[in-house]
């Protein structure tokens, strides 16, 4: 019963010379044999097939014989088959009655009109991007006050819980990040200000750099990374199999519900991830000051208290907010974008990350500008 | 009438999860060219009776023979033979939610040997024109689609190489009635003219009456009565009583009696 493994397929001369004979296998396996040889044929001087020779014939090889049938009916020279047995007419005819008809959406070649629309259009999807998120943080403040005029509305646990979820399991690998930072820090700072004799400076540059920039930007880092995507993936997943619809239906307030107590949890947790941050950048580079230059930590509190205006610290802990907010706007919109297909929520996942990442950046640089301009 | 050619044979099937017996020394035969179509209550296992016929699924215990090979023991090659020659359609579709319609149609053909890729999409283009969808479905994307048009397209694709057999779970599940009876209509007039073997898996029992041949009752683990719908009325089992004397099956027959009725006189 096994189907044999060559399969041939022939074309002869039949007894008249208008009439071709078609000898052996007709099926996908010798389509592409077939449809050359069908393709040399010629209207004016080929009237009849004979399949009577044909061992086999599926819906490929009747594909075949019936687009060879069309192309002579349109030459007007209709093309007559004989030794069809009943199983064969009936699969051609078949084939015959649901033979597609391509109808092609016509590609018109690439231009120069073409090429700066496709950038017209991605400028246009960014700035679409950009009102969509805007619109978000609209919603998000929007029933952060109906929560205040009706706090019965506020799911108080949810909050505790995302809270939990975003501030308080994300400490160990802050706390890890940044004392690591601040050992690399004082370790390439003394290398570097060793050469003048000015170690004693390395506190100042690992409490400057730490507390107004590094700590929160790579604490936000961490964060984007982590819970962007962890929102993206939980309310993408629920968009998906339209649980969120099914809310809405029930009355529910998807924004509400899903949200608020995200947004509002890094909200809180964010700025206690940077000072936990700070602390832990400020004992690594301490530990590697005292390791590396000998600088004792008693030197080292006395040098960072008097050299440090708190400045820096308010400078950087004031960003916290923005980056909390951008953050949980990112993630909320991205999985609200997510699609039926379980496709689009892996995409719109990585999606949130590298949007939330790259717009804390951003927003990281605006700051450093601004307080600069300030001159804080 | 000569000897029908037995293509499954399956025999002292036994199938369990940890400790619940779903199949217990099951036995069935399914002839060449028929439409069975298999009932049984929720959870029966009539879509891990499918699983085990088509290889996804090994059975604790009995045989499977398929076109003559017994799928348990075959060696890669042969199975991989014996894949070609059934098609499988999922309960959903199971299409490739990344590919068109056409490359999913296009996947299994992707392994004959010197097949021109030219024709191959058109032979897809065939294909989803044979089970009724439009020539653009083909540019579209599972996610796309209705459930309806996923379910064509699964189709599609489970005919993609001519298969001798097809397996069908529940197509008519989840379709409108004249979508479902359209969708009934397909398979026989498919059946009839690429002489295929169905293995319909259905609740419905309109389609029982449009399509089926032969009947098979799944119930006590095990294929408790075949036969065509006359036999069925017979039967003494209560549940295969209640199933085909109940008022959705008195509907059912009172429509689908009328066409052989015509046809007899
Ligand atoms: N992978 C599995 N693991 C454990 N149990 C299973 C598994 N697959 C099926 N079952 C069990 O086998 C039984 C039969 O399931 P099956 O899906 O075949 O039912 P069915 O007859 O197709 O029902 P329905 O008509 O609802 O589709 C069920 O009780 C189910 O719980
Ligand atoms: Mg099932």
């Amino acid at each position: 019963m096994t189907r044999p493994g060559g399969e041939d397929f022939s074309v002869s001369q039949g007894d008249t010379s208008n009439e071709v004979v078609l000898r052996g296998a007709l099926t996908i396996r010798t389509v592409t044999q077939a449809k050359a040889a069908f393709d040399g044929f010629n209207p004016e001087t080929l009237a009849r097939i004979n399949l009577s020779s044909v061992t086999r014939l599926d819906t490929a090889g009747a594909w075949a014989i019936v687009r060879l049938q069309n192309r002579f009916s349109e030459a007007q020279k209709p093309l007559e088959l004989t030794g069809t047995t009943d199983k064969v007419a009936s699969l051609l005819h078949t084939v015959a009655q649901t033979m597609p008809s391509p109808e092609k959406a016509p590609q018109s070649p690439f231009s120069f009109a073409q090429w700066l629309d496709g950038i017209g259009q991605k400028v246009f999807a960014g700035a679409m991007f950009l009102r969509a998120l805007t619109g978000y943080l609209g919603i998000f403040l929007h029933r952060i006050g109906r929560a205040v005029r009706h706090p019965s509305e506020f799911r108080f646990t949810s909050l505790v819980h995302h809270c939990d979820e975003v501030g308080f399991k994300a400490v160990p690998i802050v706390a890890l990040m940044a004392f690591l930072i601040g050992v690399v820090l004082a370790f390439q700072g003394s290398t570097q200000l060793r050469q003048f004799g000015a170690e004693v400076f390395v506190v100042d540059l690992i409490a400057i750099s730490v507390l107004r920039e590094l700590g929160i930007l790579l604490t936000s880092i961490i964060v984007a990374g982590r819970t962007a995507s962890a929102f993206t993936a939980a309310i993408g997943s629920m968009k998906m199999r339209e649980e969120i619809d099914a809310m809405r239906t029930l009355g529910l307030d998807p924004a509400m519900i899903l949200f608020v107590p995200r947004i509002l949890a890094l909200l809180v947790m964010l700025p206690i991830l940077g000072l936990i941050a700070n602390v832990a950048g400020l004992f690594g580079g301490g530990l590697m000051a005292w390791i590396d230059l000998g600088i004792s930590p008693a030197m080292f509190m006395t040098r960072l208290v008097e050299g440090t205006s708190v400045d820096h610290v308010f400078v950087g802990l004031v960003k916290a907010p923005v980056f909390a907010l951008i953050i949980g706007v990112v993630g909320c919109h991205a999985g609200m974008q997510v699609e039926s297909n379980a496709e689009s929520l892996g995409r719109m996942t990585s999606n949130a990350v590298v949007t939330a990442i790259f717009a804390v950046i951003v927003a990281d640089a605006v700051f450093s500008i601004f307080f600069a301009r300030i001159g804080i | 009438m000569t000897e029908r050619e037995v293509i499954i044979r399956l025999r002292g099937i036994r199938n369990q999860f940890g400790s619940q017996v779903v199949h217990e020394d099951l036995d069935l035969d399914v002839y060449r060219g028929e439409i069975l179509g298999v009932v049984g209550g929720s959870g029966t296992g009539k879509s891990v009776l499918l699983r085990t016929i088509a290889g996804l699924q090994k059975p604790a215990a009995g045989s499977v023979d398929v076109l003559g090979t017994d799928v348990l023991t075959a060696d890669e090659d042969t199975r991989q033979a014996l894949e070609n020659r059934w098609g499988v359609m999922f309960q959903d579709g199971a299409l490739f939610s990344s590919l068109t319609v056409r490359e999913n149609v296009e996947v299994p053909m992707r392994a004959i040997e010197g097949l021109d890729p030219e024709i191959r999409s058109e032979l897809a283009d065939l294909k989803i024109s044979m089970v009724g969808l439009q020539y653009l479905a083909g540019d579209k994307y599972p996610s796309e689609l209705s459930g309806g048009m996923r379910k064509r397209a699964g189709l599609a694709r489970a005919l993609a190489l001519d298969p001798d057999i097809v397996f069908l779970d529940e197509p008519t599940a989840g379709l409108d009635p004249i979508g479902a009876s359209a969708f009934d209509q397909l398979i026989r007039g498919l059946s009839h003219s690429l002489g295929l073997t169905v293995f319909l898996v259905t609740h419905d029992l309109d389609t029982l009456h449009a399509t089926c041949d032969r009947i098979a009752v799944l119930a006590e683990r095990k294929v408790l009565v075949t036969g065509s719908m006359k036999d069925m009325l017979k039967v003494e089992h209560p549940w295969v009583h209640e199933y085909f004397h109940g008022p959705r099956a008195r509907a059912a027959a009172s429509e689908g009696s009328a066409e052989p009725g015509e046809k007899g006189n």
